[in-house]
């Protein structure tokens, strides 16, 4: 067994609704709470607020996912707001471009691709070294189910996450002797500002408060692969059997 | 499609949700009308705005700062007033006013000047907000208070949205030693009695309704349950509870569909005012919890469902002292129509405050779920005839159908608030469905 954990956990994109839930959910646990956005003044908001609400440490600290010089160096600003190494990380940063306008311009997609992926293998690949050294740790990653299969309305943004998702699993197999989790998160649907107006089916859409309130168990219990809603894993399952001859005319 | 509450006369808008303050000004650029909404609370078409912008604030909702000694909170006009509870009960803080849902904004409770059970011995929100920041229909940010800028603090408080998007607000919470209330019940045997009781025994109490039985008649019109409590000391606790005295929120359970029409009839709702009205017997002391107590139909998520697919209306007529009688007419009219009300209550109403479209006036507020059977709109009308005919008025958070000509006789400031308005947002941009019906804005030709 590693030695436990400190109670500390670095959200990296902690502007997005599913982490800013997911933060409050840390914070109310009694964790200490670093928070990595790139835009300062909303960070600091919401850094404010689990403040007033809890009372715990919380801290903005700048995270820019596509500067990936920066990240040791956020890492080292998260450690010294915390008091120590941060017991966990978990990534939520990402973008989703409409597919048809990054099919038409490459630039839209290199940024998915950096944010979604490069930025999280670069920030991860640092802070795995430092659970490593202290074999102690657990990780989050925030994939999504859209990696689980590409399909023409989204492959491109699909791609960046089954190779997270790809990612995740490779990383979890090399931390497991070192006594460090890593937990895959496939949320679904989630209300939030990247789904808003999108005609989302209610029964099958999550609330960021439950989206948080699955992943800060998953990740607690150290968990491989957390859905959100649980019926996700078998939507996903039959979406995957469907062989690929067929699926390439079904148009989705 | 968007609705209120009541989910009577939906309409197509065009819904943006700003994540934080900074988006407004984005949120509310372009042309056309838009109003604020909060949770959506209020019963008719108050937050709605056909074929315009509507802006869901629920987003906006970071807290600011707090004073553990004064018991001021700053926070976003989104913030909950359940989350008000959630953070600021365990400290020993409690809402100084609340509506009968925990599901409410700070903005909405703001906009309508809400009141709660506590109104005839403090008076509505308003009387707690030290300031908020406004956002005018021009972009300007505002800070309001009652001596500054207090011309558009009095028009904001109860100006359900008309003067701009309220962006944060600092609002005066009540210390309370425990989250529970001890309440005595009373069963009155008529209207008479239980108005008796109230104008002479609420000064005891905090908190005070009568829960009343609309479809008794003849000698028991109006037979009901006073049900009076105040917040309970820690002495007051029982030792079981002791441990624990500022309890949190139990799960709720849902209502998943839409109940057929049929389930709320007249025999329905007769055995389930039958019942209520035998298992409450006069009985002294209950220690209750704050949900149960300020929240019974919270318990019960999406319970408008309950009314089926067409909706119903929540009618709240308040008459002023002298003219009570006017509640018997009304009652009257209702049990002569079979026009069963499922929940009614009836409670005595205090000192009103500055707010120019404030709904509070002194004297007795009645209030009544209808469901939407055919008629209803003809029905209200008629209704609304006889509070006017008693010098009563309306509440804009429950009206869904009234004419301009009837609110305006009910809210004599109604000139000085449109003056304010016009001053505002000269170029009439925010605007709802009840703000074009009832002539709170201008309405183009
Ligand atoms: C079960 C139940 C019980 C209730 N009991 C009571 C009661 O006892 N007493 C009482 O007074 N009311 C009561 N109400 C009504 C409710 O309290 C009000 O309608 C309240 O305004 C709802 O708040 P909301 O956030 O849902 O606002 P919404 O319904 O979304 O909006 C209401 C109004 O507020 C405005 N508004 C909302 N946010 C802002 C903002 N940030 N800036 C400017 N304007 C804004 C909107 O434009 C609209 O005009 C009850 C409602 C329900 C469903
Ligand atoms: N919502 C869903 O249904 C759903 C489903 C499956 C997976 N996901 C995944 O869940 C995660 C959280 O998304 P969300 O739904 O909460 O949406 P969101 O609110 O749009 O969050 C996206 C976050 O990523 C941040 N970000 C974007 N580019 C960045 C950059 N260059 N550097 C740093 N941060 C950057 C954004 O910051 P700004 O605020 O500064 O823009 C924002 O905080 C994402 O990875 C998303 O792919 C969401």
């Amino acid at each position: 067994m590693s030695a436990a954990a400190p109670r500390s956990v670095i959200i990296a994109g902690a502007t997005s609704g599913m982490a800013r839930a997911c933060a409050a959910v840390f914070a109310r646990e009694g964790y200490a709470v670093a928070l990595g956005a790139r835009n300062d003044e909303e960070n600091e908001r919401i850094a404010n607020d689990l403040r007033v609400r809890y009372g715990g440490t919380a801290a903005a600290i700048h995270f820019e996912a596509a500067d990936f010089d920066s990240h040791e160096g956020f890492l080292t600003a998260c450690a010294e707001a915390l008091g120590g190494e941060a017991g966990g990380l978990i990534y939520f940063a990402g973008t989703m471009a409409e597919q048809r306008a990054a099919e038409q311009d490459f630039t839209l997609a290199r940024t998915m691709i950096d944010v979604n992926y490069t930025g999280c293998v670069s920030l991860t690949e640092a802070f795995a070294r430092r659970c490593e050294a202290r074999q102690a740790g657990f990780i989050g990653l925030v994939s999504s189910a859209a990696g689980d299969r590409g399909k023409q309305s989204n492959y491109i943004y699909g791609s960046t996450k089954g190779a997270m998702t790809v990612y995740a699993q490779g990383l979890r197999n090399r931390l497991f002797k070192s006594g460090v989790s890593v937990t895959t998160v496939k949320p679904g649907f989630v209300d939030t500002a990247m789904t808003f107006g999108m005609k989302l089916p209610p029964a099958l859409t999550a609330s960021p408060e439950q989206a948080a309130e699955a992943i800060f168990r998953g990740v607690v219990r150290r968990r491989d692969v957390v859905y959100v809603l649980w019926f996700w894993r078998y939507i996903m399952l039959i979406i995957c059997a469907i062989p690929e001859w067929q699926f390439k005319k079904m148009g989705m | 499609m968007l609705s209120g509450w009541g989910r009577m006369s939906p309409a197509e808008c065009e819904v943006v949700r700003p994540a934080a303050p900074s988006h407004l000004s984005d949120a509310t650029a372009g042309t056309g009308t838009w109003i604020a909404r909060g949770l959506g609370r209020s019963y008719g078409d108050q937050a709605v705005n056909a074929g315009n912008r509507v802006l869901d604030l629920t987003q906006m909702n970071c807290m600011l700062g707090f004073d553990a000694g004064t018991g001021v909170v700053e926070c976003e006009a989104g913030v909950s007033l359940e989350a008000l509870i959630d953070t600021f009960l365990p400290r020993g803080y409690f809402l100084p006013v609340t509506p009968g849902t925990k599901y409410a904004t700070v903005g909405g409770a703001i906009a309508n000047d809400v009141h709660g059970k506590n109104h005839h011995a403090v008076g509505s929100f308003g009387n707690f907000v030290e300031s908020f920041r406004l956002m005018t229909a021009e972009g300007n940010l505002l800070d309001c208070a009652p001596d500054q800028n207090s011309e558009v603090f009095w028009a904001t408080v109860g100006g359900s949205g008309l003067t701009g998007a309220i962006v944060s607000a600092r609002v005066r919470l009540q210390p309370v030693e425990t989250g529970y209330v001890t309440v005595d019940y009373e069963r009155c045997k008529n209207l008479d009695d239980v108005l008796a009781r109230a104008h002479d025994g609420d000064d005891r109490y905090q908190y005070s309704v009568a829960w009343i039985d609309c479809l008794a008649k003849g000698g028991s019109l109006g037979r009901s349950v006073l049900m009076r409590g105040n917040h309970t000391p820690l002495s007051g606790l029982p030792t079981a509870l002791s441990g624990n005295p500022y309890p949190g929120t139990a799960r709720r359970m849902a209502i998943p569909f839409d109940f057929p029409g049929f389930v709320l009839n007249a025999a329905s709702i007769k055995a389930f005012n039958e019942v209520f009205y035998l298992r409450h017997h006069t009985r002294q002391g209950v220690v209750t919890d704050w949900n149960t107590y300020f929240y019974p139909l919270d318990q019960i998520k999406k319970w408008n469902r309950m009314y089926g697919k067409r909706g119903f209306a929540q009618y709240q007529a308040t008459f002023p002292e002298e003219s009570v009688n006017g509640i018997v007419r009304l009652l009257e009219r209702l049990s002569a129509t079979r026009r069963a009300s499922f929940l009614a209550v009836i409670k005595r109403m205090g000192s009103p405050n500055a707010g120019l479209l404030s709904h509070p006036i002194e004297g007795y507020t009645l209030n009544l779920d209808l469901p939407n059977r055919s008629g209803l709109v003809d029905f209200l009308h008629e209704l609304d005839r006889i509070l006017l005919d008693h010098g009563g008025r309306l509440y804009l958070a429950k009206d869904v159908c009234a004419k301009a000509e009837t609110f305006a006789e009910m809210y004599p400031r109604l000139g000085e608030f449109r003056a304010v308005r016009n001053r505002l947002d000269p170029n009439n941009r925010l605007a709802s469905n009840q703000a074009r019906r009832l002539k709170l804005v201008e309405v183009p030709a």
